[in-house]
């Protein structure tokens, strides 16, 4: 059983929890991630560690409620219990001086690519740091993001907050005034089609890109194949062999095939959990 | 003869039937397929054994346990001492009864199947077992832990060979803790073998009969992310480790459309129903989608597990695609009847090149070859030819790989000075287990590629005699003190 030290909400669907679990803390890296089963009954889900104290023996894991069992973790408070989490999983982000490098955080995206991004200005780089979400509601870590990179972007879809645009819209600018010879590296984390646009705008200008790919996964450990995804036309197993992965290489359409794969259940899944909680699948909490 | 020696015991030549629950009923429901044997029938079985004093069954078992001897106190009804008996040498009576190959190992050299059919050791064994597990009351668990010698064991592992070892080191008093990577233990028995064949609870009763020993298990602890082994040794005071992880990894076919939506490995098949309970969807959060027509590739025991979970899932039509012939199918001859029995279909000499899907990438079908059988090869069977011009297609709405697992390379990965062969397995003596680094031990699958229960376990013993032997050999110093604590 794990504790939850502390609990975060950064939004009505994002939220975070700071876990108790010593060993991961003490062993994990930026890029890598947990599985976790919420109770006896639960599905285990993969989540990025955002952050972590070796001190505290505490790992946070941020989150969007998206289905039933993100839902149940949201529902959770300071003191309670997920009863499995396993980690640190998957490679950790090869992280080394290498100049100039553009991170891209969408939506909760910006929870995994914290602690990459601290990581790189620890080792020397020169960390451009782009974040955008929806909306204003939805933004979470400027000030985190700030301290760790050397500059720092904001974007929301409706312009809500700074600039109304695209992450892609601050990268595409970006390129063309440093000069796509002076980046070394774009990184790239958060919702499928954004990785894709992204991956999309910087093959253009050949900078290598990296993306951190959230296939559906059972195991977590290298066992099942679920997570299977063609990457320059050889099948790699995400949880072990990834995250991180060529964005230029990956399968984008049989990704997203993927992973959508069991949506029918999923909702079904969710409307369950929410008529039984006595919600409203809107998330009003039954109110209307 | 042995007969004649024994002049006054009576033949009795068929073996007594396992009851089964009926097929028709079975192929919709988990519930375990063989019933097992009553009071009378176990006392009946037992009582077959002519008592050889050669036992040429023990030999044929894996971990030698004393058959002539444990079968003469469940013929007496006294199965107390009958399980007593197994359990000196075997910890997983409940599981080793259920799905050991019996045919090709202790019943394979049975005196009495010269002439008529072997005494049916396994049922008897699992009987006992199940004896045991029911009375509740009267636990007959080995639970003297004797005085603590001191040293600390880490095993990577919690399958057959990773508990087996635990138990061994445990009883001589070595303070032992296994590390598993999934949130339970127990390797394939729990992830892999179906409930209907291996009801999950006898598996959580004989783990826990091995934490009764003073193992300490920790879940959630996949060793070279987590922990590695090195750290183990140089940090974490470990004095040796034993590496049983198995194969988990499952092998792909290597052509086109593997990677369509409705393709599963076996495992993760198997994974989702057995380890994630997906046929309890949605009271359990895992599901598992299934289409009416399912095909399984492969020919053996996972491939026939695949093919019947299949049917219990939902499926209308469950059939197993083998490249060779019937004859040739690795599987277990009783899993291969049940599964007949309960209507999967066999397509024989019969092999995919392709996997078809729709227009939204979902598997609708494979196109396939006909096969003939050519000369035997160096294993000695006949490999298959493919037949020119015999191109069809099989419909299918979900395809099952089940054409083998292989080791999962983290280990080997994150350990200095550890040796694989050129499949990944690793380079283990066979007398001792020892690998290529001093200290480490390694049994099971791992070494010997996928195999089974009952050799995973006897790589477990071997491991944890020879680790006995190494500690009390290597004057290291014992991080536990010299009474240990
Ligand atoms: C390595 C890795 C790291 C991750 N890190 C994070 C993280 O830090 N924070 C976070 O919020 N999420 C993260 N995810 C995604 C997270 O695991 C899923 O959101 C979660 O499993 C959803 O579970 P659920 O039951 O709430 O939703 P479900 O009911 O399972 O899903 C709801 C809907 O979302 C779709 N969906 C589910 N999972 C995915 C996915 N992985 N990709 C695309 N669509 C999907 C489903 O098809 C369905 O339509 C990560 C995924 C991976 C593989
Ligand atoms: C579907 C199926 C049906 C089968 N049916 C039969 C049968 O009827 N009869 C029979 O005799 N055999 C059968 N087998 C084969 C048998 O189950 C295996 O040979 C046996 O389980 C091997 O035991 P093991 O201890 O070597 O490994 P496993 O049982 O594979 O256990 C290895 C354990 O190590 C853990 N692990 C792996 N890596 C790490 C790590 N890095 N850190 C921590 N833990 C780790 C795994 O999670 C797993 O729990 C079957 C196998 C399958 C898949
Ligand atoms: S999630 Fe099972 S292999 Fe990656």
């Amino acid at each position: 059983m794990y504790k939850i030290i502390e609990k975060q909400i950064f939004s009505e669907v994002t939220k975070l929890l700071s876990v108790y679990a010593p060993k991961i803390a003490k062993s994990c890296r930026p890029g890598q991630f947990v599985m976790i089963r919420i109770d006896e009954k639960g599905e285990r889900i993969p989540l990025t560690i955002a952050d972590f104290d070796p001190e505290k023996g505490t790992i946070s894991l941020v989150f969007q409620e998206i289905g039933k069992s993100t839902q149940q973790l949201g529902a959770l408070e300071q003191g309670e219990f997920i009863k499995d989490v396993a980690g640190p999983l998957g490679h950790p982000t090869h992280i080394f001086d290498s100049g100039t490098v553009i991170l891209v955080g969408g939506g909760v995206g910006v929870a995994p690519i914290y602690p990459i991004a601290r990581e790189f200005k620890k080792a020397g780089c020169n960390v451009i740091g782009i974040i955008g979400a929806r909306n204003k509601e939805l933004l979470f870590w400027e000030e985190k993001m700030s301290a760790a990179c050397n500059s720092l972007y904001i974007t929301t879809d409706d312009g809500s907050y700074v600039r109304k645009g695209f992450v892609t819209d601050v990268m595409k600018e970006l390129i063309e005034e440093i000069g796509k010879e002076n980046i070394a590296l774009i990184m790239a984390i958060g919702p499928q089609p954004m990785m894709r646009a992204c991956c999309n705008l910087s093959k253009g200008y050949e900078i290598r890109t990296l993306v951190s790919l959230n296939a559906l996964m059972v195991d977590g450990t290298g066992m099942c194949g679920c997570c299977r995804v063609s990457v320059g036309g050889s099948t790699k197993f995400v949880c072990v062999d990834g995250p991180e992965f060529d964005g230029h290489q990956v399968d984008w359409l049989e990704l997203y095939r993927r992973s959508t794969y069991f949506c029918d259940e999923e909702k079904s899944a969710k409307d369950i959990y929410n008529s039984e909680k006595g919600n409203h699948a809107c998330g009003c909490g039954g109110i209307q | 003869m042995t007969e004649k020696k024994k002049t006054g015991i009576k033949i009795i030549p068929s073996k007594n039937p396992m009851p089964l629950q009926d097929h028709k009923l079975r192929a919709s429901n988990f519930d375990e397929v063989a019933l097992g044997y009553d009071y009378e029938t176990a006392v009946a079985e037992a009582s077959r054994c002519l008592q050889c004093k050669n036992a040429p069954c023990s030999r044929g078992c894996p971990v030698e346990i004393d058959i002539p001897e444990f079968l003469r106190l469940a013929a007496l009804g006294n199965f107390k001492a009958a399980i007593s008996k197994i359990k000196e040498k075997n910890t997983l009576p409940g599981v080793c009864g259920r799905v050991c190959p019996q045919e090709s190992q202790c019943e394979k050299d049975c005196t009495l199947g010269i002439k008529h059919q072997p005494v049916s050791i396994g049922r008897v064994e699992r009987f006992c077992a199940d004896f045991e597990l029911a009375d509740k009351e009267d636990k007959i668990t080995n639970k003297l832990i004797p005085p603590s010698s001191g040293y600390k064991v880490a095993i990577v592992g919690s399958g057959p060979a990773g508990l087996t070892c635990a138990a061994d080191l445990a009883k001589e008093g070595h303070r032992v803790t296994v590390f598993e990577a999934l949130h339970v233990a127990g390797g394939v028995l729990m992830y892999g073998i179906p409930e209907f064949r291996l009801p999950k609870g006898i598996v959580e009763a004989e783990v826990k009969n091995v934490v009764d020993l003073g193992v300490e298990i920790e879940l959630n602890s996949v060793v070279g992310r987590l922990v590695t082994i090195d750290q183990l040794l140089d940090e974490e005071g470990y004095n040796a480790v034993f590496i049983g992880t198995g194969a988990g990894l499952p092998y792909f076919m290597g052509i086109p459309g593997e990677n369509l939506c409705g393709v599963y490995s076996a495992n993760e098949f198997l994974t989702r129903t057995n380890l994630m309970k997906a046929y309890l969807f949605p009271q359990w959060d895992t599901p598992i989608k299934i289409g009416k027509r399912v095909v399984v590739l492969g020919g053996g025991n996972v491939a026939m597990d695949a093919a019947r979970t299949a049917l219990r899932l939902g499926a209308e039509e469950s059939i197993i695609v083998y490249r060779r012939s019937e004859k040739e199918l690795p599987a277990r001859a009783e899993e291969v009847e049940h599964a007949y029995e309960e209507g999967v279909k066999f397509y024989y000499l019969t092999n995919p090149v392709k996997l078809l899907g729709d227009e939204d990438g979902i598997v609708s079908g494979m196109e396939c070859l006909k096969y003939e059988l050519g000369e035997p090869d160096a294993t000695g069977r006949r490999s298959p030819i493919a037949v020119k011009g015999s191109e069809h297609i099989i419909e299918a709405d979900t395809i099952v790989v089940a054409i083998g697992q292989g080791p999962n390379e983290l280990v080997p990965m994150t350990t200095k000075g550890l040796e694989t062969n050129k499949k990944g397995n690793i380079i283990a003596d066979p007398e001792t287990g020892a690998t290529s680094r001093p200290g480490v031990f390694a049994g099971g699958d791992v070494v010997t590629g996928a195999a089974t229960v009952i050799l995973a376990m006897g790589a477990g013993k071997l491991g944890a005699k020879s680790i006995h032997e190494y500690l009390l050999n290597s004057k290291i110093d014992k991080p536990l003190g010299r009474e240990g604590n």
